[in-house]
């Protein structure tokens, strides 16, 4: 051990250091965001609760090709699909589990009409496992709910794909 | 003092015209009154303190780590320890199948029992002690170090093996680091002169510096610097804190000792660790700081100094945490046995070579 090591020690420089880092972050601007008063900003291209959507006069988007249940790779998503009196095939049933879903964003990839989408909601909850059951009423009730939201963020995101 | 407080009693009864009637009764046991009264007055601020303490604590780490802290239990949530309190209060006392019930819970009263006790001899200003023991030096070190057996037995009581660990460690680091603490304490008694915690203080309180109207250059932690450093590092681990805080690593054991206890007996622990801390911090205040001296002569002395010492090396014990990551436990028994006891051995005949050589600035 050199002189110059011991007067190191001694002195405790490297305590001194650290100690110089910590007392300037006691005085540094905090980052905390308040939760539920402040909120981070959202992608356009979040995924969060899901929703089917519609077209303006009112007719639902979805034409039952089953391709979201195909990519589904948490196979969360079921559908039963019939003959609507007009002839055009429209889904019976359109469930979602999320209990199963992993929010991958597949099955809004795969969509051919923009039907299903995945939107910005991220604060829900369920109280049992039920709850978080999505039949078709639910998704589409999300849709026309948020429709101007998912809209918009479809349009930021357009060019880039 | 206990003039103006009769005389404050007398004021408040003579209102109805009861003063001579309760004063005929009261007078043969008014010395046990009085010593409750003082009881009282020492351990609310400082149950208070501690549960300041804790909410300090997580404010300063909060912001040393860029967060705020809690704010939401009142205005700055300020009312936190009290919702933590309460918290804990109406928990559930487990007691674990395979454990020695009494040991087990009798470990809690033993670790907080001497955290107050030793609060009897602390002089908080001039004549303001509970007890001027002579021998008050020798009470401290007494009664703190009955503080480990809360922690050993709790830790044989629980028949668990994070808590055993956790006692086994405690046990040689508090016994360890006892003997720095020792060591550098006999600095002080050699300087000073005396056992009484206030006679140290008022040794303090002369010199060439004093003179000149700087008193704060007089103090031991000058001539005493390295003491001082080896006082307050021994205290450090004394307590249990971090970075010695080995005995409750949480990335280790859990937390240690007090992992199968629930509600208010891990309360006591908490509190008792806290006490500690605040006792190791007035502790340093007297010992190295000065006590209730004001550290310039044109302001007068009093307990507020006190109270602003132990509240900078309240702030360091937090600073530290904040600061260092946690010692190997090897690491922290070669720093008790081979630096700083070998630093004290050195120091002391030093300092008695000051003291008989012609510069000797104690006389």
């Amino acid at each position: 051990m050199s002189a110059r090591d011991l007067i190191q020690t001694f002195s405790l420089s490297e305590l001194r250091q650290g100690l110089a880092v910590t007392l300037r972050y006691l005085f540094a601007p905090k980052i905390t965001i308040q939760y539920p008063e402040e909120k981070t900003p959202l992608s356009p291209r979040f995924r969060g609760l899901h929703a089917l959507r519609r077209y303006p006069n009112g007719e639902e988007r979805c034409i039952a090709c089953k391709l979201c249940e195909a990519v589904c790779p948490a196979l969360a998503i079921t559908i039963e699909s019939v003959e609507r009196e007009d002839g055009s095939r429209r889904t019976a049933r359109y469930d979602i589990d999320l209990m199963k879903c992993i929010f991958c964003g597949f099955c809004e990839e795969a969509c051919p009409v923009d039907a299903i989408v995945e939107s910005h909601i991220l604060e829900y909850h369920g109280e049992s496992r039920a709850d978080l059951y999505y039949t078709k009423q639910m998704l589409l009730a999300n849709g026309d709910r948020y429709e101007a939201e998912i809209a918009s963020a479809r349009e930021q995101d357009a060019k880039y794909r | 003092m206990e003039q103006s407080v009769l005389a404050a009693f007398a004021w408040f009864w003579n209102l109805f015209g009861w003063w001579d009637a309760l004063w005929a009764l009261v007078k043969p046991v008014w010395p046990v009154i009085w010593i409750i009264i003082k009881i009282v007055a020492i351990l609310v601020p400082l149950l208070l303190g501690v549960a300041y303490m804790t909410y300090w604590e997580r404010k300063i780490i909060g912001w040393m780590q860029g967060r705020i802290g809690p704010n939401r239990v009142g205005l700055w949530g300020l009312l936190q320890p009290f919702a933590d309190g309460i918290k804990l209060f109406v928990k559930e006392i487990l007691l674990p199948t395979k454990a020695d019930p009494w040991l087990f819970l009798l470990a809690p009263v033993l670790a907080i029992a001497p955290a107050l006790a030793v609060w009897s001899v602390v002089p908080f200003f001039e004549g303001g002690a509970l007890a001027n023991l002579d021998a008050g030096v020798l009470y401290v070190l007494a009664i703190t170090s009955v503080g480990v057996y809360g922690v050993i037995i709790a830790g044989w009581a629980s028949n668990s093996k994070y808590p055993f660990l956790g006692a086994m460690r405690s046990a040689a680091q508090m016994v360890s680091y006892e003997i720095s603490m020792g060591l550098a304490l006999v600095c002080v008694l050699m300087v000073s002169n005396s056992l009484n915690l206030s006679d140290i203080v008022r040794a303090q309180d002369h010199g060439m510096f004093r003179d000149w109207g700087v008193k704060f250059m007089s103090w031991n932690w000058l001539p005493l610097f390295p003491m001082f450093l080896v006082y307050f590092i021994s205290g450090i681990a004394e307590t249990n804190r971090a970075p010695f805080d080995v005995v409750e690593g949480e990335s280790e054991i859990v937390a240690g000792h007090m992992v199968e206890y629930s509600g208010m007996a891990f309360a006591m622990f908490f509190l008792a660790e806290y006490a500690n801390m605040i006792f190791v911090a007035a502790m340093v205040s007297i010992f190295f700081l000065g006590g209730w001296l004001s550290p310039v002569s044109f302001l007068p002395d009093g307990i507020l100094w006190f109270f602003a010492k132990m509240t900078i090396f309240l702030f360091t014990f937090l600073w530290l945490r904040a600061t260092f990551p946690r010692y190997r436990y090897d690491q922290i028994m070669r720093l008790g046995w081979k630096v700083f006891v070998p630093v004290c051995l050195v120091w002391i005949p030093l300092t008695g070579i000051w003291m008989m050589s012609p510069f000797n600035i104690w006389k």
